[in-house]
């Protein structure tokens, strides 16, 4: 530091300075030839160990807030006004010897790909050690105090771990391994940039549960950078929405949450279901609109266009940071009345019409799956047989490698079953590769992935996307086909000026909508929505859920919804299946699953859930991570992980069968319905 | 307010902002590109006009002028038979600027159609094709070529056909690769689930993926047959030796450098690097737009 470096921070000169300090910043990446403007006067400050939240969607500028302050802007970006100081030091004035200093020393920051941030090449206890040469310890000095971080951040056995390569680690594991070396320096600031978003619900649970414990063992203030409002809620005690680059509001997390004061964060908030809603109670509200292109010049309140409450001065001028309450801001003239914003969506709903009781649409009887590779055998289904009743939803949940996807792909002929397996479609067999199958049935089963840039043809256009399965499976063509696309079209949503283009040109939720117009395009029996929002942001999830539930109860369809988020799963089925290393362990109707009893993983995975309400329940806390399907634990496979497993042994040598302990409601586990209840109760209680 | 997100702030990289823009104009922004296209538009515009830009007869002997060097009625001086050797040089791109593009085209359509087929289908006969893929890689190309050609005579034709089939495995294997790419991504099965069958699959969804892939190795090979076809006819396997040939004039024209006519060899021999250079360099302009 140059003795000539200016002490901005405020209050009392003996106090410490803030952890950071923004002021009126505004940050802009020039392309091609012109400036645009990626945030727009942002001030905010952390306090010395504060939690800061920063939610907003993709696009918002999350991102560019975490590389402003590290000075880690691409060469097209710059800070063009405002100030940043970091711990009383002004990271835009220092060279690069002191900013290399304020990287080593002072910053740390945790991305969300934990497998890009590590280098494949070095083994994990020297890139760990490494952090501690650059501090100057003798190398065996340093391995040694690596070895000591990795058992801080939990991981069990570090000695073995720091011989092994990032590629032999899991998501978690790696992610605790970057966590690792970023506090390994004792920054006084850690910033998190989606430190979870890769990761499974219970891998995330532990994770956000291992900063929270870092955080109060360790002089450390966060900046912590998610999409995930329940995330924030639980991590932060302050919280910034970020809406186009603009800080929109701020206050203390719980009175964000709670009691929002910007039409923005009160839209989003309604976006989410919440408090076990479903469906049936009514349709979630949507954001109308489109966030502002990157670079926009808008006059006005940047969110006036998609407010429904905006005025006249709304339009004319920018509002500035009303103050609303302590240490409570929000960018909105009329913070009065957001409370009493209207819906955008109406809430009453087309109800679908009831189950019938012609029997189930499908019945999977026997399916395995084994997939080998150098002679070894990973069993990724095992014997499932699922009923799925016409016109239902039934969600499927479980970790990552529990089996979701390879059920879906079974169904739908993509990934033939062992020989062995039944399927059948209205009570006819189905073949298991889909090459077999009729046209009827293969016009039956359709899906929508997750990731609509994948699932959609890039070189094809709108148009010829949605026509293809109108031509090939409803095999119309000419007048009628132009008329049943036209339907589709505006049955999803969209307009007929998106048909001549391309995928690229589309956003997200637009994207998705075709994907979902390809799927029905075929008259559809069964459409599997395989995490068809996870790839989306909050306020265009509510939109295709809402559109969703809307096919649904307009085209009878039945739906087979995968998803690892247990909010939307519950508002959308009416049944759930629970799977665990490929085998179901629990199935029954939604709301009972939900409420349980319920089997302990099912308790596990929702108690791992951060919740946006505030309620925190007992968690029951998953050790480990999902065994590997090349090696399943003997007898219960879920034993290995399992909070209540009984004391008899019992679960160690035998595997429970799939039994019916109330009418609808089958569980695989050998503790008695009763007993479970008890457990469960007791542990709901404080 | 627009529908059309052009892309989140965070997306700052500027091939993710360029790739709204047609490839051409791209292409054409790339000075490396320009020239190379400039280099290679002169050996066409020669090819096809040479006659009538040279500035002597290409065939016209002067056994009273042979050898001579570079002066102001010959630029490039004179051959051992008193020909023009700038005439020379401007119209011997004839035989090159045919045989190449076409054995190259023919390679590159039926290896797109060897790799689609193999990336695709998999199974046993992509295991075996691959395995004799790995095999004639292990060989100089040249050196089969030479083979063939030697076996086969040296007609136009065989030439083209020669170093078209070597060329399709070579193809094959960059097409499969990146087939087996596209083959990950979920527009696949999503296509699979509407009943198209194998053939529509691999045309009609995968092949306009995989085309950058391909005008790339199109244009990488072309500068390969350029270098096959005037080898040949260095080594003595040109066509028709009556015509101008760059290559069968630094065969005829080498074992003087030794005597001092440096001329004799030294302009054909720029003319051949010239054109491989052009092509070069508009291979990586289309290779780093497409890829980046």
């Amino acid at each position: 530091m140059t003795e000539t470096a200016p002490s901005p921070a405020p209050g009392p000169a003996t106090a410490p300075p803030d952890a950071v300090l923004v002021e009126h910043m505004d940050v802009s990446y020039r392309v091609r030839g012109q400036d645009r403007r990626a945030l727009r006067d942002v001030s905010f400050r952390i306090g010395r160990n504060e939690s800061y939240g920063l939610v907003g969607e993709s696009g918002s500028g999350k991102s560019t807030v975490a590389l402003a302050l590290t000075r880690y802007l691409p060469r097209n970006g710059r800070v063009s006004a405002g100030s940043i100081r970091i711990a009383g030091r002004d990271p835009l004035a220092m060279n690069a010897a002191e900013l290399r200093d304020l990287r080593a020393h002072a910053v740390s920051m945790v991305y969300q790909e934990p497998g890009k941030a590590l280098n494949p090449a070095i083994r994990v206890g020297n890139q760990v050690a490494e952090v501690y040469e650059v501090a100057g310890l003798s190398r065996a000095e340093a391995l040694e105090r690596a070895e000591a971080m990795l058992g801080k951040v939990q991981i069990s056995d570090p000695r073995r771990v720091t011989q092994r390569y990032p590629h032999e680690l899991s998501g978690g594991m790696a992610q605790r391994v970057v966590i690792a070396m970023a506090i390994a320096a004792e920054p006084s600031l850690l910033i998190l940039d989606e430190p979870t978003t890769a990761l499974d619900a219970t891998v995330e649970a532990e994770v956000l549960d291992l900063i929270a414990g870092l955080r109060a063992e360790l002089d450390t203030s966060l900046l912590f950078i998610s999409h995930n409002l329940a995330v924030i809620a639980k991590m932060c005690d302050r919280v910034g929405v970020l809406y186009a680059g603009e800080l929109i509001e701020e206050g203390p997390a719980r009175q964000v949450f709670d009691e929002p004061r910007h039409p923005y964060t009160v839209g989003l908030l309604r976006c989410i279901p919440r408090q076990g809603q479903r469906k049936d109670h009514g349709r979630l509200d949507a954001i109308p609109g489109f966030l502002p292109t990157p670079g926009h010049s808008q006059p006005g309140c940047i969110f006036a266009p998609r407010c429904p409450i905006a005025e006249e001065r709304c339009r004319d001028e920018a509002p500035p940071a009303f103050d609303v309450g302590v240490g409570r801001s929000s960018r909105c003239y009329l913070h009065d009345s957001v409370a009493a914003l209207p819906r955008n969506t109406p809430a009453d709903v087309q109800l679908p019409a009831p189950p019938s009781d012609a029997g189930p649409i499908v019945t999977l009887r026997n399916v395995s799956k084994t997939f080998s590779s150098r002679g070894e055998e990973a069993r990724a289904l095992v014997g499932v047989n699922l009923d799925i009743e016409r016109g239902e939803t039934l969600g499927l949940v479980g970790e990552s490698g529990s089996g979701k996807t390879t059920l879906a792909r079974a169904l739908l002929g993509l990934t033939p079953p062992d020989a062995g397996a039944a399927i059948e479609l209205d009570g006819k067999p189905l073949g298991g590769d889909l090459r077999k199958r009729s046209g009827t049935q293969l016009k039956a089963l359709q899906i929508v992935f997750q990731n609509p840039d994948s699932a959609l043809n890039r070189r094809h256009t709108v148009r010829r996307l949605i026509a293809r399965p109108l031509a090939k499976l409803a095999g119309l063509s000419g007048r009628a086909l132009d008329e049943r696309l036209a339907d589709l079209v505006r049955s999803v949503r969209m307009e007929p000026r998106h048909l001549p283009l391309r995928p690229r040109q589309l956003s997200g939720g637009l994207k998705q909508r075709v994907a979902i117009a390809r799927a029905f395009g075929g008259g559809p029996r069964v459409v599997v929505l395989d995490e068809p929002t996870s790839a989306l942001d909050v306020s265009v999830q509510a939109a295709i859920l809402n559109l969703l539930a809307d096919l649904q109860a307009k085209e009878q369809v039945t739906y087979l919804f995968i998803s690892h988020d247990l909010g939307l799963v519950r508002y959308l089925s009416d049944r759930i299946a629970v799977l665990y290393l490929g085998r179901i362990m629990e199935l029954g109707p939604a709301e009972r699953v939900f409420s349980g009893p319920h089997h302990p993983y099912t308790e596990a995975l929702l108690s791992a859930v951060p919740s946006l309400d505030g309620q925190r329940t007992d968690r029951i806390k998953l050790s480990g991570e999902i065994p590997s399907a090349t090696n399943p634990p003997t007898g219960c496979v879920f034993h290995t992980r399992c909070p209540r497993r009984l004391a008899s042994g019992i679960c160690e040598v035998a595997e429970p069968p799939l039994a019916e302990v109330e009418p609808g409601h089958l569980m695989s586990c050998h503790i008695p319905i009763d007993q479970l209840t008890n457990l469960q109760s007791k542990a709901r209680m404080p | 307010m627009t529908e059309i997100v052009a892309m989140p702030a965070g997306a700052v990289t500027s091939e993710a902002e360029k790739r709204g823009q047609p490839v051409w104009r791209l292409l054409l922004g790339r000075p490396t590109f320009d020239v190379g296209v400039a280099i290679l538009l002169f050996w066409i515009i020669c090819a096809i006009f040479g006659e009538s830009i040279a500035p002597h007869n290409p065939l016209a002997q002067q056994l009273l002028g042979t050898n001579k060097p570079p002066s102001a009625q010959h630029w490039f001086g004179t051959d051992s038979l008193g020909r023009d050797v700038l005439s020379r040089v401007i119209t011997g791109s004839r035989s090159i600027l045919i045989i190449a593009p076409l054995a190259t085209l023919l390679g590159t359509v039926l290896g797109t159609a060897l790799g689609l087929a193999l990336g695709y289908l998999r199974g046993i006969v992509d295991t075996v094709v691959s395995r004799v893929v790995e095999a004639v890689l292990a060989l100089p190309a040249i050196i089969i070529i030479f083979l063939f050609v030697v076996a086969l005579g040296v007609s136009t034709l065989n030439q083209v056909l020669i170093i078209g089939f070597i060329f399709t495995p070579l193809i094959a294997r960059t097409v499969r690769s990146a087939v087996q790419v596209e083959g990950q991504l979920d527009y696949v099965p999503a296509a699979r689930l509407l009943g198209e069958r194998s053939g529509r699959m691999m045309f009609v969804e995968i092949l306009p993926n995989v085309l950058p892939t391909v005008l790339v190795e199109f244009t990488v090979r072309l500068g390969y047959a350029i270098f096959a076809v005037a080898t040949l006819a260095f080594l003595g396997f040109g066509v028709q030796v009556s015509t101008p040939n760059w290559g069968t004039d630094i065969s005829a024209s080498y074992v003087l450098l030794g005597a001092g006519y440096w001329w004799e060899t030294l302009f054909p021999a720029l003319a051949i690097a010239s054109l491989i250079i052009g092509i070069n360099l508009v291979a990586d302009s289309i290779e780093q737009v497409l890829a980046g």
